[in-house]
């Protein structure tokens, strides 16, 4: 859990695509991908977690290895990849932990061992640039790669830590599902505005009564980078239909179809709880 | 150590209101062996966490609400992240349950109360924490919904009616009459006894726990990777060794950042069941 150095560097970008867990959801995937495209970013990157909770893992990651998009382990990737007996998302409620069990055992026994190789020789770690401004992509935190940064709940102090620790001016990452994002320093002496981004997720919804899942966008600016969050509108009608005929619990489902999470809430702050609907 | 991340309070010393009989650091209203904390004193204190980069705040005691001072701590507190009282709900009434909310709409960050049963009935509960508790924890409770917060409850349980036992689902209508139709109960299975541990068959809860063992098998994962206590007579290693002299590692924050040797027997409880006191 300590800082890895398995990191790699992909160069120089004007304005890219981030996205957050895919959670299986492989038809989002596809119309996020192409959104993107659309949107004429230079790159997309991936930031881990693309099983769990979703059906047919196998074509998530056929499609982003097919892609090319390059991709960081997320603590999904860990888990399968060196044969762990849970997920390792750390939740600390028994009920979404029986939840949690379900999508990696159905998760795990589906995806190729090839796959689960590739996710083995992934970097925990991405560095690129955006303009005048350092970007390191993580996980969860560049410390663990299951911690949650929720918005409420990560203080500017620990930030600006961490962006100090870890030599870099917007740090990227996901594995909360919610996005966010925060400047917690202006431009100053040539020296560009420092914050987080939270990509979200495209595995589900955001937990606010809308089925579209999210990723971000961040380009070079004045003075830094701009952020912007895209929905993606995707045939989650299907998707609801396919985890059903796999097997996958209702309460999963429900997600997909409403946009309001029904498990693994006990680990939502104050301020996140009270946006949700349960 | 991993970093400075998580800065508990001993805000209330030992003193409290109730006397549970499982009480770890064995607080009551007679012992004295921890004072009460001064609002200028968690103040400096939060003034060097925000220079080491710390995460998030905990309150504890004790009872948090016996200090007179607690809503300014909090709010200190959350002028700088976000903060937990653990609290045995007694003393929240009306009023503070409209205090408490005040505080939270006017932070960015979470302000969580999280109160603790002993089971989902009042015989179990009562038994341990006091007649009459029961009621007077769910009272709160209302308290705090009437006002919009929505506390995380922790319900130590033994574990094989964790899940799917009637008297979650009892509680749970209970609350929902509360105005609470979202609880936040996390069930927690009863890690501090080990035979309560090896009790356990049947569903899933196997599953859980191995799942904790994991997550302790790392260092990294134990609550002094990354926490410290701070009490009116020093900061110590962590929550849970605040009677042990030797875990008394400094007077300031920074005096502390080292590593802790894991020689105390409850270290063990930590290793090995993944315990930790954070919500
Ligand atoms: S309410 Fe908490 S601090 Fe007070 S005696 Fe019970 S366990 Fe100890
Ligand atoms: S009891 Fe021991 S292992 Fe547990 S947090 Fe304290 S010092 Fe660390």
């Amino acid at each position: 859990m300590l800082p890895t150095a398995r990191e790699t560097f992909a160069g120089g970008f004007r304005r890219v695509a981030f996205f957050g867990g895919v959670y299986s959801n492989y038809l989002a995937l596809a119309e996020a991908h192409a959104l993107a495209r659309s949107l004429k970013v230079d790159a997309v990157f991936a930031l881990g977690d693309f099983g769990a909770f979703g059906p047919h893992p196998d074509r998530t990651v056929d499609f982003l290895r097919e892609s090319g998009i390059p991709c960081i382990q997320g603590n999904y990737e860990e888990a399968l990849s060196d044969a762990a007996e849970d997920c390792r998302c750390g939740y600390t409620d028994p009920r979404d932990n029986h939840y949690a069990r379900l999508s990696f055992d159905y998760t795990s026994s589906r995806t190729s061992p090839h796959h689960k190789a590739w996710m083995g020789d992934l970097p925990r770690h991405l560095r690129l640039t955006l303009g005048g401004t350092r970007v390191l992509c993580c996980h969860g935190s560049p410390r663990r790669i299951n911690e949650f940064l929720w918005a409420s709940s990560t203080s500017d102090a620990y930030l600006r830590r961490l962006l100090d620790e870890y030599g870099t001016d917007l740090l990227v990452c996901t594995h909360t599902g919610l996005h966010w994002s925060r400047m917690i320093a202006p431009a100053q002496g040539g020296r560009p505005a420092r914050g987080i981004l939270n990509v979200g997720a495209l595995g589900r919804p955001a937990n606010n009564g809308r089925t579209e899942v999210w990723f971000a966008i961040a380009e070079a600016s004045e003075g830094g980078v701009r952020v912007e969050f895209v929905p993606v509108p995707y045939d989650h009608g299907r998707l609801a239909r396919e985890m059903e005929a796999e097997g996958l619990p209702r309460e999963f489902r429900e997600t997909i179809l409403t946009g309001w999470w029904t498990t693994c809430l006990e680990i939502l702050p104050a301020k996140e709880r009270a946006a949700g609907r349960f | 150590m991993l970093g400075l991340e998580t800065v508990w309070f001993q805000v209330a010393g030992s003193i409290c209101n109730l006397a549970c009989s499982h009480c770890f650091i064995s607080c009551s209203p007679t012992n004295r062996s921890h004072a009460m904390m001064a609002a200028a004193d968690v103040e400096r204190h939060l003034a060097e966490s925000e220079s080491l980069g710390v995460r998030e705040y905990y309150f504890t005691g004790g009872e948090p609400f016996l200090n007179p001072e607690l809503m300014e701590m909090l709010a200190a507190a959350l002028r700088r992240g976000p903060a937990t009282v653990l609290t045995n709900g007694t003393l929240i009434n009306a009023r503070r349950a409209a205090g408490l909310k005040a505080l939270a709409d006017g932070s960015p960050y979470s302000l969580d109360i999280r109160l603790s049963l002993d089971g989902f009935a009042p015989e179990a509960n009562d038994a341990i924490r006091g007649p009459g508790t029961f009621e007077r924890i769910l009272e709160a409770i209302s308290h705090l919904a009437a006002a919009g917060i929505n506390p995380v409850i922790t319900v130590t349980e033994a574990c094989e009616d964790a899940i799917g036992s009637d008297g979650r689902a009892r509680l749970l209508e209970r609350l929902r009459t509360m105005g609470l139709d979202r609880p936040r109960l996390k069930v927690m299975p009863l890690l501090r006894l080990g035979a309560e541990t090896e009790r356990t068959r049947g569903y899933g809860e196997e599953e859980t726990l191995a799942g904790m063992e994991l997550a302790a098998a790392d260092t990294a994962a134990l609550q002094c990777a990354s926490g410290r206590m701070v009490t009116a007579g020093g900061v110590y290693v962590c929550p849970i060794l605040i009677d042990s002299r030797e875990a008394r590692m400094g007077g300031t924050l920074s005096e502390t950042l080292r590593p802790y040797p894991l020689r105390h027997r409850a270290c063990h409880t930590c290793h090995a069941q993944g315990l930790n006191c954070r919500t």
